[in-house]
């Protein structure tokens, strides 16, 4: 990994990092939750970023790990560690199972098929609304939410501990990003979406590596639900909505596809730009439908892709 | 209620599901099958058309029937005149892509559907019948307007099944579908064929909402549930294929009718989406479709 790969993501991490000590209490919760949902927006650009399969249904494994943690504290009487673990476990399976079938559809049929997928899942969380309290959600109440860490008392609802462990999710999500895109893993993912008849002419099995890319992503989109659960107490039939499906695809195409810090900028900007708007309009899906056909009919490699296209060809 | 009666309902509610959904994904599997893109403001067309019937009946002076054969010229008029602009602004510029379509298309889902909402608000609307005869069963009334829209819609799906395979317009487009190359090589218009074609699908799905709203209610979120079950049914049937589409929309149809009143909504919802699944699994091109070339 060349010096300045390192240096420029190690940088980001450190500006959040001291970032903390210098933001107002509202900015330390926006980033909190921005850095959470880059976590989400990262996984999906594994998939279709670097393996050129654009989902439609990534709610779903966002979905997964949100209620996984959310009922394993609440229903199933688990500490928000082990809450963590199993949300996230269920976020692997999920994603090997649908992986396995949507990924026998190809082209538009793949997306139409995991929007579909995506819905059932949000259907079935309105279906179980004894369980899942639909609409109205899971509240986590405060107590669940402390745990002790190697004796040392832990209180998930304090904002300090909040940001620096959204920032480890992130960090670590950066991390395994780089190495895998780097690695022999994302060349081949590369190679398919650039030309997947030939890569498999070359003996790749594709089939396997599109699916590795699917269950990084899908458990990617889990861990991120399942932190964004228990950081912020909460989990409602919203954030399994196709709106969640489609903006992780948006903050991915703001920032860049296929560039492994775009969907952390573009997840950065679009919160801005809704918080910004929410100041003198409550439409703010309006923006996101703006941006979306903009971004598509000006601006398709988003802006670190165009930087990387222009200037810094080294960048990942 | 007995048993028997209890399913005749069922069927008949069916019947009248299989017809509203073979109408609403019929503009979808048209656009694809010609122009291969997927267009997902496809369901906001149809909440546009339902809104304007409503907003036209309420305008229009002299009952609900002149409101009703006043929505059915309007509503495709101005849904499909949007469409052409979306073609002219959106689709053509980024050449058709597959992928920079649905996700242009998703954006303008949205667009529409705050639109809609500054304008109508969020309240539901009842659009009334243009009539209101009841046929009546020895165990309950039916409404007759519901079997109005099974005939009207079989008459629609002949009417573009006819276009398609007997004229010479529908020569065309399926040219267009075969290859686009080989058509532009012998002088086809392409792009007036694609322009027609995003056109008359919107204009299709305005039509089957004026048809379908007096039954449901308009609403500004109403889009996407036909969305959806268009794409079901495109899926099952094979993208492209109408016939494919038909018979999956009478299959889907009748189960989801039967399912919804003997247990629920959601749970229809999500058998046929798994039926989705199954059928991807078994047949991945649909079960009237054709692998890609």
């Amino acid at each position: 990994m060349t010096a300045r790969i390192v240096a420029l993501h190690g940088a980001v991490i450190v500006a959040l990092f001291l970032a903390q000590f210098v933001a107002s209490d509202y900015a330390v919760l926006t980033i909190t939750r921005i850095m959470v949902l880059a976590v989400y927006a990262l996984g999906y650009n594994i998939l279709f970023g670097y393996a050129g399969l654009l989902s439609l249904g990534h709610a779903m494994f966002f979905a997964t790990g949100l209620y996984g943690a959310a009922l394993g504290v609440t229903r199933l009487g688990m500490a928000a560690p082990e809450a963590f673990l199993f949300a996230t476990f269920c976020g692997v399976i999920v994603s090997i199972v649908i992986g396995f079938v949507a990924l026998r559809a190809s082209g538009v049929a793949f997306m139409i098929v995991t929007l579909m997928f995506s819905q059932a899942a949000f259907l079935a969380v309105l279906y179980f609304g004894d369980i899942t309290r639909g609409d109205e959600g899971i509240v986590i109440k405060d107590g669940q939410r402390m745990f002790p860490l190697f004796g040392v008392p832990m209180n998930l609802a304090d904002p300090v501990l909040r940001y620096n462990i959204a920032l480890a999710f992130l960090a670590v999500a950066i991390v395994l990003c780089l190495i895998a895109v780097r690695s022999k893993i994302g060349h081949v993912l590369v190679a398919i979406r650039e030309n997947e008849s030939r890569t498999a002419m070359l003996g790749y099995d594709v089939k396997r590596y599109k699916l590795i890319a699917f269950v990084l992503s899908g458990s990617f989109a889990a861990v991120s639900g399942a932190a964004y659960a228990l950081l912020f107490a909460y989990a409602g039939s919203t954030l399994a909505s196709i709106q969640y499906s489609i903006h992780p695809l948006l903050w991915t195409l703001l920032g860049g596809a296929a560039t492994v810090l775009g969907p952390v900028l573009g997840t950065a900007l679009m919160f801005l730009l809704v918080d910004f708007a929410s100041g003198f309009t409550s439409a703010s899906l309006l923006f996101v439908g703006v941006a979306l056909i903009l971004l598509v009919l000006f601006f398709p490699k988003g802006i670190l892709g165009t930087l990387r296209q222009r200037y810094w060809r080294w960048l990942p | 209620m007995a048993f028997f009666p209890h399913l005749l309902l069922a069927l008949l509610e069916g019947t009248v599901a299989a017809a509203v959904l073979a109408l609403s994904a019929l503009g979808l599997s048209l656009v694809f099958g010609v122009m291969r893109v997927v267009n997902v403001a496809h369901g906001e067309f149809f909440m546009l058309g339902a809104m304007l019937a409503w907003f036209v009946a309420k305008m229009a002076p002299g009952g609900p029937a002149v409101g009703f054969l006043a929505a059915l010229i309007v509503a495709p008029l101005l849904v499909g005149a949007l469409a052409f602009v979306t073609e002219r602004l959106l689709l053509r510029r980024i050449n058709y892509d597959p992928e920079a379509t649905i996700v242009a298309t998703i954006g303008l889902m949205f667009v529409i559907q705050q639109l809609a909402l500054s304008v109508f608000g969020a309240d539901a609307k009842a659009v009334p019948a243009p009539f209101s005869y009841r046929i009546a069963l020895p165990w309950f009334g039916f409404s007759g307007y519901k079997l109005f829209v099974v005939v009207a819609s079989v008459a629609l799906l002949l009417g573009v099944w006819w276009v398609l395979a007997k004229t010479k317009l529908g020569l065309i487009m399926r040219v267009t579908q075969f290859d686009r190359e080989t058509a532009t090589a012998f002088g086809i218009p392409v792009n007036q064929v694609y322009s027609a074609v995003f056109v008359a699908g919107a204009a299709l799905v305005a039509i089957a909402a004026v048809l379908i709203v007096p039954i449901q209610q308009a609403h500004y979120l109403m889009g996407l549930d036909p969305l959806l079950m268009s794409f079901i049914v495109v899926i099952i049937g094979g993208l492209g294929s109408i016939k494919g589409s038909v018979i999956a929309a009478v299959i889907i149809g009748l189960s989801d009718g039967v399912i919804s009143i003997f247990f629920s909504p959601t749970l229809a919802s999500i058998i046929a989406t798994l039926a989705v699944a199954l059928v991807l699994v078994f047949r991945p091109q649909g079960l009237f479709g054709v692998p890609a070339r």
